[in-house]
C-alpha cells in the first residue's frame, strides 16, 4: 500500500535489465519499497544492490513477445509480492530505421514487443490494479511517438500506439483508484542509445527516473522529461508537414 | 465505490461502503465477502488507513442497531458498537456516570474504542479502554457471534486488534460515578522539557487526568516549554453556587466549523508560532481549582467541527510514539530535532502512561507518549520520521496503530513483540483472511 507520505511497498519491473526501469526501482526502494520483482527474458541485472538496500527481490522469467504468458505473470507477481503498488513495463527495443527498411519482418517483430507486449501486460496489470482499487502503471512512452518522424518511424509509430493505449487505459481506470502515469522522455543517453549522437535536450537515465518518482508523488498523469519538451512539442505538433518532413533526424 | 480516508485525509482508496442496520445484515455481508475482504468502520477518527479497505467492503457500523443499557447498581454499561462516546456521555453524564476512558474526541464509537484500545488523560491511573471491558460480542469470519470475556485469548486479540479479528457488535464495560459534569482543573506552565518531565513524574499521581501541551516551536533554553492541565471530576461542593442547581448538565455542541476547503499551508510556522506563543502566554503560570466542563477539558478540538480540514487538501500525519520510562533521552532528542527543524505541529501533547492491557497489539506501555500532527508536504518529513522510528524502536518503544499512516512493516514487526502470537489467534478465528484493511496490508499483519 502507498502510505500517507507516498512511499510504496511493492514494485514489479518488467524488462528487468532496463536501465531506466532499474533506476526507478532503486529510487522506490530508497524511499521505502520492500518487495520487488524483476521479470526479464533470460536473467535480470545483478540484484545485490537492491538487496543491500533492504529489498526482498524476486525474479521471474518474462518474454514480452509471448502475450499468452502475461496474465499469469501478473498473478504470480501478486501472489509473491501482495498488492502491486507500482508496475513498470520497461522493456523495448530501439532498432535502426535503415535496418527495418531492409527487413520488414524484424520491424514487425520489434513493434510487437514495443507496442503489442505493452498492451497485453498493461491490460493484465490494469485488471489487477482495478481489483485492488489502488496502484500505478508507469508507461514509458516517448516524444518519438508524440509526432512520428521519418528518421525512426517504425519505433516512433509503436510509441505513438503505446501512448494512445496508455491515454485510453488511464481514462478507463479513472475512478477505480488505480492510475496510469505516462512518461514522455526525449533522447535518453544510456545503453539503449549507445553510439547515437544525442539530440537537443537529451536527458540521462537518472533524470528520467527522478521525473517518474516526482510524477508518482504528485499524481500527475503525463510526465515530460525534460519538462520543457512539453511546450516544444506543442509547437512541433502543429509544424506544417512540409517542414516536419525535412527534419534531419 | 466510495473513496475513503482516515481523519488525516491522506492516501484515499475506494471501497464498497455498506451501512448495515442489524447484526444479521453484518453477518450476511461478512459471509458474502470476496477476496478483498471486509473491515468495520466507525466514525473514521483513526488518522491513517485502519478503516479503509481498497477494492473490498467497508462496513459503516454507525447505524448498527443503536442501543444501550446501564445498571446503576454495578455501573456496567452495555452498548452497541456503533454508538459514539458522545451519545453515551449525553445519556450517562446527566445520570451521574462517566465513561471509563475517553480519547481526545467524543466522536469515536464503542467498537472503535475497543479495536484501537484507546487511551485518555487518565491512562497513568486507569489504563486503556480495554481494561474496563467485561465482555464483548464479536462477529467472526464464519458469520457467527461469539461472546468473549477477558479470559478468552480472542478477547485480547480483539482489544487493540484494529478490527482484524471480526466485527465488534456490542461491549459491556464499567463506568465511573461522577457528582457533576465539571472538572476541577489545575493549570501550570513549565519553562522547558526537563521541568515538564520532572513535574509530571513527581505529581501526576495526585490527579486522575493529566496531559501536557508542548510548544514545539520554542527553541534553545525554552525548548519543550509546556502547559500542564491536570484535574479530577469536580465534587458538587466544589462548584460555584450557580452551577450547583444542575450539577450534571451536559449538552456540548461544536461552536465553530472549519470551512469545506482550506488552502494548503494555512498552518505554517508563522501562524502556528503565533498560536503557540498566545496559547502559552495566556496560560497562567499556575492556577489551581479552575472549574471546566467535560468538553473543553477532554475534547477541546470537538469544539471545531471538521478541524482536520485546517491542514489543507493534502492532509496531515499524526505521529504518536511511546518510549518506556528511562528512555527520556530519546524523548528529548525527538523534541530537540522537531524544534530545530521548525516542524509545524499544531497540537503536540505529552502524556505519562501507566500499565498497559494484555491486548496483544495494544499500544500503551508504562512510559512517555508524545503525539504530534504534521501537515503533509513539509520538506524532509518522511526522512525525519524514519529517523524517529529508529530511535523509538531502539528505546524499546512503538507507534500507535490508530494514528499511524506511514510506518514500515519492519517497524511494526520489530516493536510489537506479541505480533506472532496475535497472528496465530487471528488465523484461527479468521483462517481465510476475511477481515482485511489497508493498514493490515501495509503492515503485513
Amino acid at each position: 500500500m502507498k502510505n500517507a507520505l507516498g512511499s510504496v511497498d511493492t514494485v514489479l519491473l518488467l524488462g528487468g535489465r532496463s536501465e531506466i526501469g532499474l533506476a526507478i526501482v532503486e529510487r522506490l526502494v530508497r524511499d521505502g519499497a520492500r518487495r520487488v520483482m524483476l521479470a526479464a527474458r533470460g536473467g535480470t541485472a545483478p540484484v545485490d544492490r537492491l538487496r543491500k538496500m533492504g529489498a526482498e527481490v524476486h525474479l521471474a522469467d518474462f518474454d514480452a513477445a509471448r502475450p499468452e504468458t502475461h496474465a499469469a505473470l501478473i498473478e504470480d507477481a501478486a501472489a509473491r509480492l501482495g498488492d502491486l503498488d507500482v508496475v513498470i513495463p520497461a522493456f523495448g527495443v530501439l532498432g535502426r530505421q535503415a535496418v527495418y527498411d531492409a527487413d520488414p519482418v524484424a520491424a514487425a517483430r520489434d513493434v510487437a514487443v514495443n507496442f503489442g507486449g505493452h498492451v497485453s501486460i498493461g491490460l493484465a496489470a490494469a485488471r489487477r490494479l482495478r481489483e485492488q482499487g489502488h496502484g500505478t502503471l508507469v508507461v514509458l512512452s516517448s516524444v518519438a511517438g508524440v509526432r512520428v518522424r521519418k528518421a525512426n518511424f517504425v519505433y516512433g509509430s509503436a510509441k505513438a500506439g503505446l501512448d494512445g493505449f496508455a491515454q485510453g487505459l488511464a481514462d478507463s481506470l479513472h475512478g477505480s483508484g488505480a492510475r496510469v502515469v505516462v512518461v514522455r522522455p526525449g533522447f535518453v543517453i544510456g545503453r539503449m542509445t549507445e553510439g547515437m549522437s544525442p539530440a537537443p535536450m537529451s536527458v540521462t537515465v537518472d533524470t528520467v527516473a527522478d521525473a517518474v518518482i516526482e510524477g508518482l508523488r504528485s499524481g500527475r498523469r503525463t510526465v515530460w522529461v525534460p519538462g520543457r519538451l512539453r511546450p516544444v512539442f506543442a509547437v512541433m505538433r502543429v509544424l506544417p508537414q512540409a517542414v516536419w518532413r525535412r527534419l534531419p533526424r | 465505490m466510495t473513496l475513503l480516508t482516515g481523519w488525516g485525509r491522506t492516501a484515499p482508496t475506494p471501497a464498497r461502503l455498506s451501512r448495515p442496520q442489524s447484526v444479521e445484515e453484518v453477518a450476511a455481508l461478512v459471509r458474502a465477502a470476496t477476496g478483498r475482504g471486509v473491515v468495520a468502520r466507525g466514525l473514521g477518527r483513526s488518522y491513517g488507513d485502519a478503516a479503509q479497505n481498497s477494492g473490498g467492503v467497508v462496513l459503516d457500523c454507525t447505524a448498527l442497531a443503536p442501543s444501550w443499557d446501564h445498571d446503576p447498581a454495578t455501573g456496567l454499561v452495555t452498548a452497541s458498537a456503533g454508538m459514539s462516546l458522545h451519545d453515551l456521555m449525553t445519556e450517562l453524564v446527566p445520570r451521574g456516570w462517566f465513561v471509563p476512558v475517553t480519547p481526545g474526541t467524543r466522536h469515536v464509537t464503542v467498537g472503535g474504542a475497543v479495536a484501537a484500545d484507546v487511551h485518555g488523560k487518565n491512562h497513568h491511573v486507569d489504563s486503556s479502554f480495554g481494561a474496563h471491558v467485561r465482555s464483548l460480542t464479536l462477529l467472526t469470519a464464519d458469520g457467527t457471534l461469539r461472546v468473549l470475556t477477558p479470559d478468552d485469548e480472542l478477547f485480547w486479540a480483539t482489544v487493540g486488534g484494529m478490527g482484524l479479528t471480526g466485527v465488534v457488535v456490542e461491549a459491556t464495560f464499567a463506568c465511573v460515578p461522577v457528582e457533576t459534569s465539571r472538572m476541577r482543573v489545575d493549570v501550570e506552565r513549565t519553562r522547558d522539557l526537563d521541568e515538564t518531565l520532572e513535574v509530571m513524574a513527581a505529581t501526576d499521581d495526585r490527579y486522575r487526568y493529566t496531559v501536557a501541551w508542548i510548544d514545539l516551536l520554542a527553541r534553545g533554553g525554552r525548548m519543550g516549554r509546556s502547559v500542564l492541565t491536570r484535574g479530577d471530576h469536580a465534587r458538587r461542593d466544589e462548584l460555584p453556587v450557580r452551577m450547583r442547581r444542575d450539577p450534571l448538565a451536559f449538552a456540548p455542541r461544536p461552536r465553530l466549523a472549519a470551512p469545506p476547503w482550506v488552502p494548503g499551508g494555512l498552518l505554517n510556522r508563522a501562524t502556528v508560532g503565533a498560536f503557540n506563543a498566545t496559547w502559552y502566554g495566556k496560560a497562567p503560570a499556575a492556577r489551581r481549582g479552575l472549574v471546566q466542563g467535560i468538553a473543553p477539558f477532554f475534547h477541546p478540538l470537538d469544539g471545531v467541527a471538521h478541524w482536520n480540514r485546517m491542514y489543507g487538501s493534502r492532509g496531515f500525519v499524526q505521529y504518536q510514539f511511546v518510549v518506556p520510562f528511562g528512555a527520556e533521552e530519546t524523548l528529548r532528542r525527538v523534541v530537540e530535532r522537531l524544534s530545530n527543524a521548525g516542524v509545524v505541529s499544531f497540537l503536540t501533547v505529552l502524556k505519562r502512561f501507566g500499565p498497559g492491557t494484555p491486548g496483544m497489539l495494544s499500544f500503551p506501555m508504562p512510559g512517555w507518549t508524545l503525539a504530534l500532527d504534521i501537515p503533509v508536504g513539509q520538506r524532509g518529513l518522511a526522512g525525519m520520521l524514519t529517523v524517529f522510528d529508529e530511535w523509538v524502536a531502539a528505546a524499546g518503544g512503538r507507534l500507535y496503530l490508530a494514528k499511524d499512516s506511514r510506518m514500515p512493516a519492519s517497524m511494526m514487526a520489530g516493536t510489537y513483540p506479541r505480533l506472532e502470537e496475535w497472528r496465530a489467534i487471528r488465523d484461527r478465528a479468521d483462517p481465510e483472511g476475511v477481515f482485511r484493511s489497508d493498514l493490515a496490508r501495509r503492515l503485513c499483519l
